[in-house]
C-alpha cells in the first residue's frame, strides 16, 4: 500500500489521539460518519479542502496527515529491515506497517535508533582502548624490552662457550633492558593508577570535587576572610558540572570556612611555631577536635607549612570522601585502598587518636607520620547510633627517621608488591602481570 | 655466497640479539632503524628476506609493507613482521598488506630462526 494512500490511517490515529469520536469529527467537517469511516480505512482518496478541514479540526498541519514525520519513521524502519536482512517484499511494506500500526512502528524505530547509538558507543570505547596512545606506547615499550631480554637471555643460556666480547655485551644489554623494563612497568602502573583526564572526570561528582580542590591547591584565600559566601566559589565553576558535585563542594567548603574561623592562618602559624607539628596540642590551643585540626593542617599554605601533607577522609563504609595525595604516598583514585591504613583502624576505635609511622611498599623508602581519628558526624539524637567518619593526615617524616620501625602498607592491592599480606583482596599486577 | 637478511628494527638490543643469532646461522645481516626511507633501503640492498618491525620511527611497518608490495619487483620478497600488537585485527591487516609471516613480541630465538629459514626456502628460484 503506497504511503499517500495511508492518509486515512493517519487521520484515524490522530482522531483517536485527540479523543474525538468518528461521528463528532464528521459533524465538525460536515460529512457523514460513514463517509469518514471509508476515508479512515483508506477506501476513499482524500485531498483538497476536505483534507484541510480535517487537519484543522485535528489541530495539525495537512502535511502531517499526508506525509509528516512518517517519512523519517519509514526511513528508519527500512534501515532496521535492511540490518535484519528482511526480504525486499517485506521491506516494501514498511509504509503499510507505519500506517496501520504507527505506535508499534515508532517503538521499533526507537529501538533501532537506540541500538545504533549503543553500537556507536561501544565502537568508540573499543577504539579508545585500542588506540589510547599512551597505553599503546607503554605496552609496545614493555613488549619490545621483554623481546630483547628474552632473545638475549636465550643466547646466554645456550650450552657451549660464547666469545667473551659477545657475552659481556649481552650481559650489559640484559642489565640495561631489565632496568628499562622496571621503569616501563612502573610508568604503566602509575598511568593506570592515576589516569583520569578531565573528560573522564566530567559528570562524576567525587572526581569533579577532587579536581576542584586540586585546582585551588587545597587552600581558599577567600574563605579565610570571615563572611565570604561559600556559594560564590561554587556557582559557575567550570569544573563542577553537576548539581551533586556542587552540593558536595558546598558542604566541604562550609566545613573549611568553619575550620578557618576557629583556626585562622595567622594564629595557626603562631601555634605551629610554638608547639611544632603537634596536632593534639593544637586541639588544646584552639579548643577544637582532632579531625578539624587535621583538616586545617592539610589546608595550610606553603608559607605556613612548607612540607606538604596529605589528607584522606572516609565514611564508615570505607568509601573515600576526600583525598589530598602527598608525594610518595599514593592514594588510589579507583578501587579500594589498603585496609592496613590507620584510617580504617580508627573506625574500629572511635574517638581514639592514632599515630603511626608508615612506609608504602613499592613506592620507595619514604617514611610517613600518620595521624588518624574517627569522629561522629551529623546531629545527635537520643537512641540513634552516631555516624562516623575517619580522617587521616599523612606527613613525610623529615629525614625519613621514625621513632620505631615503620609499618609497611600499600596503596591498593592491584599495585602492591607485598607478598603474604593477610589483607590482600586480589593479586598484584606487579607480580602476576609482568 | 651467504643468504642476506635486512632487519628493520629500532630497538638496539633486539637488533644485536637477532644479528648475532642469524650471523651465527650463516646469514649476512644488514640493519636499518628508520621507517621513512626503509623502502629505499630495501631496494638498494636487495635482501633475500626482510624482518620488519611494525612500529618504527617515521613510518609504520604496515605502510612500508604496503608500499613495498605496490612495487612489481617486490611482490614475493619474504617479509617477516615483528610486532608488539598481536590483535587479530593487526594480523588481518598485515596479511591483507601481503606479509609472509607475522610474529608477536616477545618471540623466541628458535621461532625467528625457523621462520627465516622457512620463508627463504619457500621462495621459488627465479
Amino acid at each position: 500500500m503506497a504511503r499517500e494512500s495511508l492518509t486515512g490511517s493517519r487521520i484515524r490515529e490522530r482522531r483517536s489521539m485527540s479523543g474525538l469520536k468518528q461521528a463528532d469529527l464528521a459533524r465538525q467537517i460536515g460529512i457523514s460518519a460513514s463517509y469518514l469511516n471509508l476515508i479512515e480505512h483508506n477506501r476513499r482518496r482524500i485531498g483538497g479542502k476536505l483534507l484541510v478541514n480535517i487537519a484543522q479540526a485535528l489541530g495539525v498541519e495537512p502535511s502531517v496527515l499526508t506525509e509528516g514525520a512518517e517519512a523519517t519513521l519509514i526511513a528508519t524502519l527500512r534501515e532496521a529491515a535492511a540490518d535484519a536482512e528482511i526480504t525486499a517484499d517485506e521491506t516494501d511494506r514498511a509504509d503499510e506497517f507505519a500506517g496501520r500500526f504507527p505506535a508499534w512502528a515508532e517503538v521499533l524505530a526507537s529501538a533501532h535508533r537506540r541500538i545504533a547509538s549503543l553500537e556507536r558507543t561501544v565502537e568508540i570505547l573499543s577504539d579508545r582502548l585500542t588506540h589510547d596512545p599512551h597505553l599503546a606506547a607503554s605496552v609496545h615499550e614493555l613488549l619490545s624490552t621483554a623481546a630483547a631480554i628474552r632473545s638475549t637471555a636465550s643466547i646466554l643460556a645456550e650450552p657451549g662457550e660464547l666469545e667473551r666480547e659477545w657475552r659481556d655485551r649481552f650481559h650489559r644489554n640484559l642489565n640495561e633492558d631489565s632496568l628499562r623494563l622496571a621503569e616501563s612497568c612502573k610508568a604503566l602502573v602509575d598511568y593506570l593508577d592515576e589516569s583520569g583526564a578531565a573528560e573522564e572526570r566530567r559528570g562524576v561528582p567525587q572526581e569533579e570535587l577532587e579536581a576542584f580542590v586540586a585546582d585551588h591547591a587545597y587552600h581558599y584565600p577567600a574563605l579565610e576572610v570571615a563572611g565570604t559566601p561559600v556559594d560564590s566559589l561554587v556557582q559557575d565553576n567550570a569544573t563542577l558540572t553537576t548539581g551533586a558535585a556542587r552540593q558536595i563542594a558546598t558542604e566541604m567548603l562550609s566545613r573549611y570556612a568553619a575550620d578557618a574561623r576557629r583556626m585562622p592562618v595567622s594564629r595557626m602559624k603562631e601555634a605551629l611555631d610554638r608547639v611544632g607539628f603537634a596536632p593534639l596540642d593544637l586541639c588544646d590551643i584552639f579548643g577544637t577536635d582532632l579531625a578539624s585540626v587535621l583538616r586545617r593542617l592539610a589546608a595550610m599554605p606553603a608559607d605556613v607549612l612548607p612540607d606538604p601533607v596529605g589528607l584522606v577522609v572516609c565514611d564508615a563504609a570505607g568509601s573515600l570522601l576526600f583525598r589530598k595525595p602527598v608525594d610518595g604516598f599514593a592514594v588510589p583514585r579507583f578501587g579500594a585502598t589498603c585496609p592496613l591504613w590507620p584510617l580504617f583502624s580508627a573506625l574500629s576505635r572511635p574517638l581514639t587518636p592514632l599515630r603511626r609511622a608508615l612506609t608504602q611498599e613499592g613506592r620507595g623508602a619514604a617514611v610517613f607520620d600518620t595521624f588518624a581519628i574517627a569522629q561522629p558526624v551529623g546531629s545527635r539524637d537520643f537512641n540513634r547510633d552516631p555516624l562516623f567518619q575517619a580522617t587521616m593526615l599523612v606527613r613525610r617524616i623529615p629525614g625519613g627517621q621514625a621513632d620505631g620501625q615503620p609499618e609497611p602498607v600499600g596503596s591498593t592491592c592491584r599495585v602492591c608488591p607485598r607478598s603474604g599480606c593477610p589483607a590482600r583482596r586480589e593479586p598484584s599486577i606487579l607480580s602476576e602481570g609482568f | 655466497m651467504s643468504r642476506h637478511v635486512l632487519l628493520i628494527e629500532d630497538e638496539p638490543n633486539i637488533i644485536e640479539a637477532i644479528r648475532f643469532l642469524l650471523s651465527r646461522d650463516g646469514w649476512r645481516v644488514d640493519t636499518h632503524a628508520d621507517g621513512r626511507d626503509a623502502v629505499d633501503v630495501i631496494r638498494r640492498v636487495s635482501p633475500d628476506l626482510v624482518i620488519l618491525d611494525m612500529m618504527l620511527p617515521g613510518k609504520s611497518g604496515m605502510d612500508i609493507l604496503s608500499d613495498l608490495r605496490a612495487l612489481s619487483d617486490y611482490h614475493s620478497l619474504p617479509v617477516l613482521m615483528l610486532t608488539a600488537r598481536g590483535q587479530s585485527r593487526d594480523r588481518d591487516m598485515a596479511e591483507r598488506a601481503g606479509v609472509s609471516r607475522f610474529m608477536t613480541k616477545p618471540f623466541s630465538n628458535a621461532e625467528v630462526l625457523s621462520a627465516v629459514r622457512d620463508l627463504v626456502a619457500e621462495v621459488p628460484d627465479p
